[in-house]
C-alpha cells in the first residue's frame, strides 16, 4: 500500500505548479508563436500560415532601427548600473561595520519603488523640463544661455528613467554576492602583500560575478521589454521594440505585434543563453 | 500491487476525468426556483419587472463613463449599470476581439468600420428611439443648414450611422431604421496654445510648423485621428493636396509621413501624446506652446490658473462623435434595458451635464431644459458668460463675461472639415505611422 504512494507522491506534489506552469507560461507563448504566423486586416485575423509578418520586420529599415535602438538602450542602461551598482554595494559590504545601518541604506535602496511607475515618470518633468530645477540652477549659474532641451524628452531622459528603476535589480544580487565572501581570503590576501587594487581584482571581482550575472539576466530582459518609460521619458519620439508591440497591439495587429514578440523572446533568451555560459550562477543559488 | 509508471499514471488520470465529465454530464442538475436573477421566466414574453434584475454593461473612453451619469442612470431607470473606462485603443480591441465582455459600446464612429464587420453589434431600432428625429441633423442626414460640415471628409457619422438592414454589416449611405450608434456626445476639436508663450494670434492649421515654436509643438499619436490633424497641417503649410484628406491613397500616405519624419528630424516636435493627461501635462508646464488638444484638456489647464487658447482656425475644425451601441448577443429584458437607456440619454440630463464640460448634446433642445440660460447661451449660443461657468464636479471653468473660444454651436459644428478617420488603407496608414513615430 506503501509503495505505490511515495511513487506517486513527487509526481502530485508537482502537478499543481506543472498545471499553472503549462496554462499560464506555455499556452501563452506557443499561442503567440502561432498567432505571429497568422494574417490579418483593419479589425479580424485569419489563422494562415504566413511568412508575410516575419519578412516585414526583417525587410524594414524602421524596425532594424528599433532593434538596434533597444540594443543601445541595453548597453547603456546596463553599462551604467554595473558602475553605479559596484561601488553601492562594495561600501554596504565593506566600509559598513553594523548589520542594522547596513539593513537601513539597503532599504533606502528600494526608495525608487514606494510611489507608482507613473508618478515617478511624470515627477521628472518639473526636475528636467525646460522650466525645472536642473535648468533653473545651470541657468543661475551661468553655464548656459538658454534652458537645455535633451534634459527631458530624449535618449538621455529614456536611459535615465531606466536606470533609476532598474538599478536595484544590480544592487541586490552583486551585494549578495559581496556579502557571501569569506573575509579570511582578503584578510589572507593582505598577508600576502596583496594590494587594495589586487584584492579588488583577484577577489571581490571575480566572486561577485554570479551576482553581477544575475543583475544583468534582469536589467537586460527589463531592458529590452521596456515600454512605458520609453514612451513617458521619450516623450513618445523614440522606439524600443516593447513600444513597437505595445503601438502595434493598440492598432489591433496582433499577428505582427507576436511576430515582434517571437523575435525578441529569441534574442532576450539567447542573450541570457550567453551569460549564463560565461557565468555559473548556481553558486549563487 | 502494479508498479505506477508516468505512462499508466496518465492513462488511469485521463480514465478517471472522462469517468467524471460522464458522470457529471449524464446526471441532469436540479432545477433552479423560477424567478431568480440568473434564470428569468420561460418563455417569449416580455416582463417589464424583469428590467429591475438586469445589469448594463458598459465599455467606453473616459468622456461618459462617469459614475455621477452611472448613479443618475441607475436612480431613474431601476436598474444596474457597471462602467469600464478605457482608453480609445481598448476599447476598439475589446469591442471587436471580447464581444462577452460587454452589453454596451460607448465608442467613436470612426471605430465602426472596424467594429461593425466584426458583427459584434446589432442594429438598433430607430423606430423604438423617441427622440431620434430630435438628434442633430449632420447626425441623421447628413445635413446642417448647409454649413461646410455637410461636405467634411473623413469617417462623418453618416456615412456609418445606417445599416442597409438589421442584421446587415454593410453601411447604407441613405438612412434606413438601423442605426449603429445612438449619438449622445461629441465636439469640434482645434490646436490649443499657451498666449503667454506664443507671440501671435494662432489662426491656422500651418502655425504647427511654424519655425518659431521648433521644439515647442506636439501631435497626438493615435494614428487616426493624429493622421488628419497632420493632414490639416500639411495642407494648410501648402507642403502638399489631397484628394480626399479622409481617404488617403497609399502615395497620400506615403507622402505625409515622410513630411512628418522630415518635420520630426528637424526637431519641430517636443513630444507625442496618447492620453488626455499627457497633453494638460505638456501644456501646463510650458514643455509644449502649441499642440492638437481636446475641449476638456484646455479646459483641465484653465482650471491651473494657466491661459490657454483653443484656437478657432480659419481652415475648420477637426470633429469626433460618440455614441452608444447594443451587442449583438443582448436579448429580452436586457435589450429592453439598452433602449430605456438610450432614451434616457438622449432626454437632457446626460446631455446637460456633459455640455456643462463643453461637449455638445445629441439633441440640443432636451439638454437646454436642464441647462440655466447662462449655461445655454454660453456653452451653446458663443455668448458672454453672464455668471461664472462651473462644471459638474465644482471646478470653475470660466470666469464671468468670458466668450467660448470659436462662439456659437452652428459657428463650430458648422465649420467642420474633417472627422476622425478610418481609412481603406487603414493598415497602411497605421504601419506608415508607426514608422514615422519610431523615425
Amino acid at each position: 500500500m506503501n509503495r505505490p504512494w511515495k511513487t506517486l507522491q513527487p509526481y502530485l506534489l508537482a502537478t499543481p505548479q506543472t498545471l499553472i506552469f503549462l496554462m499560464f507560461l506555455v499556452f501563452p507563448i506557443v499561442m503567440i508563436f502561432i498567432v505571429s504566423f497568422w494574417e490579418f486586416n483593419g479589425y479580424a485575423m485569419t489563422p494562415a500560415f504566413s511568412w508575410a509578418n516575419y519578412a516585414g520586420i526583417f525587410g524594414s529599415s524602421v524596425s532594424l532601427s528599433t532593434y538596434l535602438n533597444t540594443f543601445k538602450y541595453v548597453v547603456l542602461v546596463w553599462g551604467a548600473c554595473v558602475a553605479i551598482a559596484l561601488p553601492i554595494a562594495y561600501y554596504l559590504t565593506f566600509c559598513i561595520e553594523r548589520n542594522s545601518v547596513r539593513i537601513l541604506l539597503f532599504l533606502i535602496c528600494t526608495i525608487p519603488f514606494w510611489t507608482s511607475n507613473i508618478i515617478r515618470m511624470i515627477s521628472w518633468i518639473p526636475l528636467l523640463g525646460r522650466g525645472g530645477l536642473v535648468n533653473q540652477a545651470l541657468l543661475g549659474l551661468g553655464l548656459v544661455q538658454q534652458p537645455v532641451d535633451w534634459l527631458l524628452y530624449s535618449d538621455f531622459a529614456v536611459v535615465l528613467g531606466m536606470v533609476h528603476l532598474f538599478n536595484f535589480f544590480m544592487i541586490a544580487p552583486v551585494f549578495n554576492s559581496m556579502m557571501r565572501i569569506d573575509r579570511t581570503l582578503i584578510t589572507a590576501a593582505r598577508d600576502m602583500g596583496a594590494s587594495g587594487f589586487e584584492v579588488l581584482k583577484e577577489i571581490i571581482l571575480p566572486l561577485s560575478a554570479p551576482g553581477l550575472a544575475i543583475g544583468t539576466i534582469f536589467v537586460v530582459t527589463l531592458t529590452m521589454g521596456e515600454y512605458v518609460t520609453v514612451r513617458l521619458m521619450g516623450g513618445g519620439q523614440s522606439a524600443s521594440v516593447g513600444k513597437l508591440i505595445s503601438t502595434q497591439i493598440g492598432s489591433l495587429q496582433y499577428p505582427l505585434a507576436a511576430a515582434n514578440a517571437v523575435i525578441l523572446l529569441i534574442i532576450t533568451l539567447g542573450l541570457v543563453t550567453a551569460i549564463l555560459r560565461v557565468v555559473d550562477i548556481r553558486k549563487e543559488l | 500491487m502494479p508498479k505506477f509508471t508516468r505512462r499508466r499514471l496518465i492513462q488511469t488520470g485521463l480514465a478517471a476525468g472522462a469517468a467524471v465529465a460522464t458522470a457529471r454530464c449524464g446526471n441532469p442538475s436540479e432545477e433552479a426556483p423560477l424567478g431568480t436573477p440568473n434564470n428569468p421566466a420561460t418563455g417569449p414574453e416580455v416582463n417589464a419587472n424583469n428590467i429591475k434584475d438586469v445589469t448594463l454593461r458598459f465599455i467606453g473612453t473616459g468622456v461618459a463613463q462617469v459614475n455621477d451619469i452611472r448613479d443618475k442612470a441607475q436612480e431613474d431607470l431601476g436598474f444596474k449599470i457597471e462602467l469600464k473606462a478605457l482608453s480609445t485603443e481598448e476599447n476598439n480591441q475589446i469591442a471587436i476581439s471580447q464581444p462577452g465582455q460587454y452589453d454596451m459600446f460607448d465608442g467613436e464612429y470612426f471605430s465602426l468600420p472596424l467594429v461593425i464587420p466584426s458583427g459584434n453589434l446589432q442594429a438598433i431600432d430607430v423606430k423604438r428611439i423617441k427622440n431620434f428625429d430630435k438628434i442633430a441633423s449632420f447626425f441623421t442626414t447628413g445635413e446642417f443648414n448647409g454649413l461646410p460640415v455637410e461636405n467634411a471628409q473623413g469617417t462623418s457619422p453618416i456615412k456609418v450611422m445606417y445599416l442597409k438592414d438589421k442584421d446587415s454589416k454593410e453601411f447604407s449611405p441613405t438612412p434606413t431604421d438601423w442605426a449603429t450608434l445612438i449619438p449622445f456626445q461629441y465636439n469640434a476639436d482645434t490646436l490649443g496654445y499657451r498666449p503667454d508663450l506664443v507671440s501671435k494670434e494662432i489662426s491656422s492649421w500651418a502655425d504647427l510648423f511654424d519655425p518659431a515654436f521648433n521644439g515647442k509643438t506636439s501631435i497626438l499619436d493615435i494614428p487616426s485621428i493624429g493622421i488628419m490633424d497632420a493632414a490639416l497641417v500639411v495642407e494648410a503649410a501648402g507642403l502638399m493636396t489631397f484628394g480626399d484628406k479622409g481617404n488617403m491613397t497609399k502615395e497620400e500616405i506615403d507622402q505625409i509621413t515622410d513630411i512628418l519624419k522630415e518635420k520630426k528630424r528637424e526637431g519641430q516636435f517636443r513630444a507625442f501624446w496618447k492620453t488626455f493627461d499627457e497633453s494638460v501635462n505638456l501644456m501646463s508646464s510650458g514643455e509644449v506652446v502649441l499642440q492638437s488638444m481636446w475641449s476638456p484638456a484646455v479646459t483641465a489647464v484653465k482650471a491651473q490658473g494657466i491661459q490657454c487658447i483653443y484656437a478657432p482656425l480659419k481652415e475648420g475644425y477637426r470633429a469626433w462623435g460618440g455614441g452608444i451601441g447594443m451587442s449583438a448577443a443582448m436579448e429580452g429584458a436586457k435589450l429592453d434595458a439598452a433602449y430605456a437607456y438610450m432614451d434616457w440619454l438622449l432626454d437632457g440630463w446626460v446631455g446637460a451635464f456633459l455640455g456643462r464640460q463643453g461637449y455638445y448634446s445629441a439633441v440640443p433642445e432636451t439638454a437646454k431644459q436642464f441647462m440655466s440660460a447662462e449655461e445655454w447661451d454660453f456653452w451653446y449660443e458663443g455668448k458672454p458668460a453672464a455668471v461664472d461657468m462651473v462644471d459638474p464636479f465644482g471646478t470653475t471653468l470660466e470666469k464671468a463675461g468670458a466668450v467660448r473660444d470659436g462662439g456659437s454651436f452652428e459657428e463650430r459644428m458648422g465649420n467642420v472639415v474633417v472627422w476622425n478617420s478610418t481609412m481603406d488603407e487603414q493598415v497602411y496608414l497605421v504601419q506608415k505611422w508607426n514608422e514615422f513615430i519610431a523615425a
